[in-house]
């Protein structure tokens, strides 16, 4: 077996040394009725071209989102993805340590996350960021929680307009603790009063811009409501690539950050591994989840990075940290921070305009049609478009004409029959001319 | 040592500043064409002031990361010993195959026609995992180990609950148990009660049974336990704790060591999660991603999270939301996170089983313990274990061996680092003093293994023979000495930020 070093002279020896007739015998503190006698039903080793035979077969099957058109979004965005990033994670010294617990000999590790850090501070326009979560959806229902705790109150009101998945995670990691999560209707035009819900009970507010249907907000006056009230802001971002041309959380007063990176470095991936983005105020640092490098020095004076503040944690804290999280998506937080390295500030906006000007188009395009109406007045890469029916339907013909035309609303809102005509619709830097006739021509066929 | 160097560099180790100190305004490493010109739809809200990224171009970008990947240590560098975190070697092939069109570039809302095969794909790891583990049901999306311990954990929570239950709001965890244990089962809303260990490094039945009562929701245990031990009164245990009605979650992240020699579904076991990273090669990555599906029992399998994948007639099907009654996901607890799971790590993970087979697997785990116990026995003469053997995939040293020497487990630690390699875990578990978790994974040979013994026993007599100081200096021959870490806490400084402008120098 290729990944097997040791051979039957090896273990001989190796079993003499220890002292056992067998290698059975050390396993014999298993009791047994749970040990297995022979092979479990599973087909043997094979080497490599067999497995990749294999593997690529069943990969065939899927239709690759570049493969033609695609306008998918709804918080998990296709962008061109620079050729340096994909070659930098590949290097052993990045893919093949593990989290930085020696300092002297993971530097490397400990300077990109301090960087990242950076980063994500600066996109977001907090004071400070973790090293990264697993996913948004469950750095939104951490902010949640963390909210619970610095204010100890029982009530999250989450904005209708929130990834209904990231509303669905925050209800899970919250089913057993003491703040309860309210969420209203969809709200597809963006218009929602949460100011009217604050009370001395909430601890937070939790809203995303561009939102779930793709409307863009200002939530400078409600942070201010919010302050009033004694409850905290929560803005969440789901396209981060947005940040590049909108005002930021911080900018607008928000008290915690949480997003979604894939956007950046990150491929598709079916929906994992991506990286979740948490930054707050430093006067909250001490409630913050994650992990957190620091800068220092060592023993010669010469500048260092470090893990720090890990009694927050729990292999130090245990049942009293401020989160269970102990892995978070290391290599997906070095992806995007050499994506965000290569654009830098010039090439962020770029692209960011690059996004705004395709959705702009895409848009213009698609209102051209009979029967087709784009029901937001603002957007930045991603809308929402009201079809003369079933989305889901069109989405599946469409398969046929070669787009994938979108995320259909009611995938997400199963029980509510009334959405079923919207659709979601996506653009971004890779999406051609030719990609937006093939769509609007499609479509029209479609609808036909 | 700090080099006397004019470069501060020394032979190939090159210093690297910030990205940011390497800014130079216009730089950028991207070609971006410029944008139509469109009515702006964005409402009024574009971002003013500077973000303030660094501008560098690629080449600045490459050499940077290249220079600061070169701090790092790695396993395909070196053994990488570290106890618990099993750094075996990650194959090439996993990376190539997650990296297919089909698997890597698939939007997780696709319509269901379009990703028939990352179903298939998703659904045969599924297979594997619960063939492996003997139990009847498994859930993908948990993102890592301590989200699986919240997966399971959630489960056992709303089975009670379903049956009307909501008096048990106890758990019982070992005093051994990672620090994930209590964290988790406090996140669910449960309280913590911990269950010491007896003289055999093993979990004491008679304490769990003298614990166990009406309030009881389950039991948390990690087997083979982190002192590498395998927990011989895993079925006593679990009869136990079925005896009151409570769930059995066993912590899979040792499963590597018993993987196709033991199923926990033999053992009475209700909830595991595996570690895909561990047991099953998917990278480390510097800390992340992992991911953690959890196998479940009959009684535990309703509650399992959204989404779920279904097999009809050779197709599949996601469930994504809770069904109605009598539907598939009618009871799950909820969804855990965005999306479907870890697919990038399904897929290496399936490439991995798929290159070892059953009679590869089986292999794995006995490969890993002969190493292990292999290690513990050469060095029975110069460094002190506080349990007998045999262990399992890991073996575990304490500090008795260090007594009077002046020497820590901590400078025990930095020397190997100026003999090349990375330190097993250290200080973990707590209820060993000076603990060194070592675990040498089944992808080492022979030789490599002998030279690690050769350099670990030296050290010890070294130790023993009165030269604190060599230990205390250490580490010297790695990028950095040994950090101020209380510093780093003291004064947090976690992110750069752009140095104050200088007064204006008279000219």
């Amino acid at each position: 077996m290729r990944y097997l070093p040791l051979g039957p002279d090896d273990r001989a020896q190796m079993l003499g040394v220890v002292g056992a007739k067998s290698v059975d015998e050390l396993f014999k503190d298993i009791p047994e009725k749970a040990r297995i006698k022979g092979l479990l039903d599973l087909p043997p080793h094979q080497g490599e071209l067999q497995v990749e035979r294999a593997l690529s077969a069943m990969a065939a099957k899927n239709r690759a989102a570049g493969a033609g058109p695609s306008f998918l979004g709804a918080g998990s965005y296709r962008h061109h993805i620079p050729s340096a990033v994909d070659h930098l994670i590949q290097r052993s010294e990045f893919l093949t340590s593990y989290t930085p617990y020696q300092p002297e000999v993971a530097q490397g590790t400990l300077q990109f996350l301090f960087e990242f850090q950076t980063q994500v501070a600066m996109l977001s326009g907090m004071e400070v960021a973790n090293a990264s979560m697993y996913e948004g959806g469950s750095s939104c229902a951490e902010a949640v929680l963390m909210a619970g705790r610095l204010t100890n109150r029982p009530r999250a009101i989450l904005s209708g307009a929130l990834h209904p998945h990231y509303r669905d995670t925050v209800r899970t990691f919250t089913q057993f603790s003491p703040i309860k999560p309210e969420s209203g209707e969809p709200v597809i035009d963006g218009k929602e009063d949460l100011a009217a819900k604050l009370g001395p009970d909430v601890a937070c507010v939790v809203v995303q811009t561009p939102d779930f249907f793709g409307n863009l907000h200002d939530y400078t006056q409600l942070g201010a409501a919010c302050r009033a009230a004694g409850a905290l802001l929560i803005v969440v971002v789901t396209e981060v690539v947005s940040l590049g041309a909108l005002k930021s959380p911080g900018q607008m007063g928000a008290d915690i950050f949480a997003g979604e990176g894939q956007s950046l470095g990150v491929g598709l991936n079916f929906g994992g591994p991506y990286v979740g983005l948490f930054a707050t105020k430093k006067q909250y640092l001490r409630q913050m989840p994650g992990r957190l490098c620091g800068e220092t020095t060592d023993a010669d004076g010469r500048r260092a990075y470090v893990l720090t503040l890990s009694t927050r944690e729990q292999h130090i804290r245990r049942e009293k940290a401020t989160s269970n999280i102990c892995t978070n998506s290391g290599l997906c937080a070095l992806a995007f921070g050499i994506h965000v390295s290569l654009l830098g500030e010039e090439g962020i906006r770029r692209l960011a305009k690059l996004n705004h000007a395709a959705a702009v188009q895409l848009a213009d395009a698609l209102a051209g049609l009979k029967g087709v109406k784009v029901r937001n007045k603002t957007f930045f890469n991603e809308f929402t478009v009201e079809l003369p029916r079933s989305a889901t339907e069109v989405v599946e013909k469409m398969v046929g004409q070669g787009v994938l035309a979108g995320v259909p609303v009611q995938r997400l809102y199963r029980d509510r029959p009334d959405l079923a005509n919207l659709l979601l619709v996506a653009a971004s830097e890779t999406n051609t001319d030719a990609d937006r006739a093939a769509f609007v021509a499609g479509l029209k066929k479609v609808l036909a | 040592m700090k080099p006397d160097t004019t470069s501060g560099n020394r032979g190939l180790d090159l210093e690297e500043p910030l990205l940011f100190e390497l800014s130079r305004p216009g730089r950028t490493g991207v070609d971006l064409p410029e944008a139509a010109k469109v009515a702006s739809h964005l409402g009024g809200l574009d971002r003013e002031g500077s973000i303030g990224l660094a501008g560098v171009s690629e080449p600045e970008v490459i050499r940077h990361f290249v220079r600061i990947s070169r701090n790092n240590y790695s396993i395909d560098a070196n053994l990488y010993p570290l106890g618990s975190c099993t750094m075996k070697h990650n194959p090439r092939l996993n990376e190539k195959m997650a990296r297919l069109p089909g698997f890597g570039d698939v939007h997780p809302l696709q319509p269901e026609s379009t990703v028939q095969g990352a179903l298939e794909l998703i659904h045969t790891l599924g297979h594997w995992l619960k063939t492996l583990t003997g139990m009847p049901a498994v859930a993908m999306p948990p993102a890592a180990g301590a989200h699986g311990e919240l997966c399971g954990m959630m489960a056992i929570r709303a089975a009670h609950e379903a049956k009307g239950d909501t008096k048990r709001t106890r758990v019982l965890i070992p005093e051994s148990a990672h620090g994930t244990n209590p964290a988790t089962a406090a996140q669910c809303g449960f309280t913590v009660d911990p269950i010491p260990g007896n003289d055999r490094g093993r979990v004491d039945l008679a304490a769990v049974r003298a614990k166990l009562g009406p309030d009881v929701a389950g039991i948390m245990l990690t087997n083979p336990n982190t002192l590498g031990l395998f927990e011989n009164d895993v079925i006593q245990v679990a009869e136990a704790i079925h005896s009151v009605g409570g769930y059995f979650y066993a912590d899979g992240a040792n499963f590597n060591a018993i993987v196709g020699k033991a199923r926990p579904g033999d053992m009475g076991v209700d909830a595991i999660h595996i570690n895909l990273h561990k047991t099953f090669s998917t990278p480390h990555g510097g800390g992340g991603p992992g991911s953690g599906p959890v196998a479940f029992s009959k009684a535990l399998a309703p509650y399992a999270p959204l989404p779920m994948i279904l097999e009809d007639g050779g197709r599949f099907h996601l469930i994504e939301h809770r069904g109605d009654k009598g539907e598939p996901g009618e009871k799950s607890f909820g969804r855990m996170r965005t999306y479907n799971g870890q697919m990038g790590m399904f897929v290496r993970a399936l490439s991995y089983m798929m290159s070892h087979g059953s009679d590869g697997l089986r292999q794995v785990a006995e490969d890993a313990v002969l190493s292990a116990n292999y290690i513990m026995a050469s060095c029975k003469d110069d460094l002190t274990s506080p349990y007998p053997g045999p262990c399992m995939h890991e073996a575990l040293f304490d500090d008795r061996f260090l007594e009077g020497t002046g020497v820590t487990t901590l400078d025990f630690a930095k020397a190997m680092i100026d003999e090349g390699y990375h330190p097993m875990t250290v200080y973990f578990p707590l209820v060993v003093h000076g603990a060194m978790l070592t675990e040498p994974t089944e992808t080492e040979s022979k030789e490599s293994v002998d030279r690690f013994i050769h350099v670990l026993r030296t050290l010890a007599r070294r130790a023993k023979s009165g030269d604190a100081q060599f230990f205390k200096n250490a580490p010297r021959y790695s990028p950095r000495r040994r950090v101020d870490e209380t510093a780093a806490a003291r004064n947090p400084i976690l992110r750069w930020t752009p140095p104050a402008p200088k007064a204006q120098a008279a000219e």
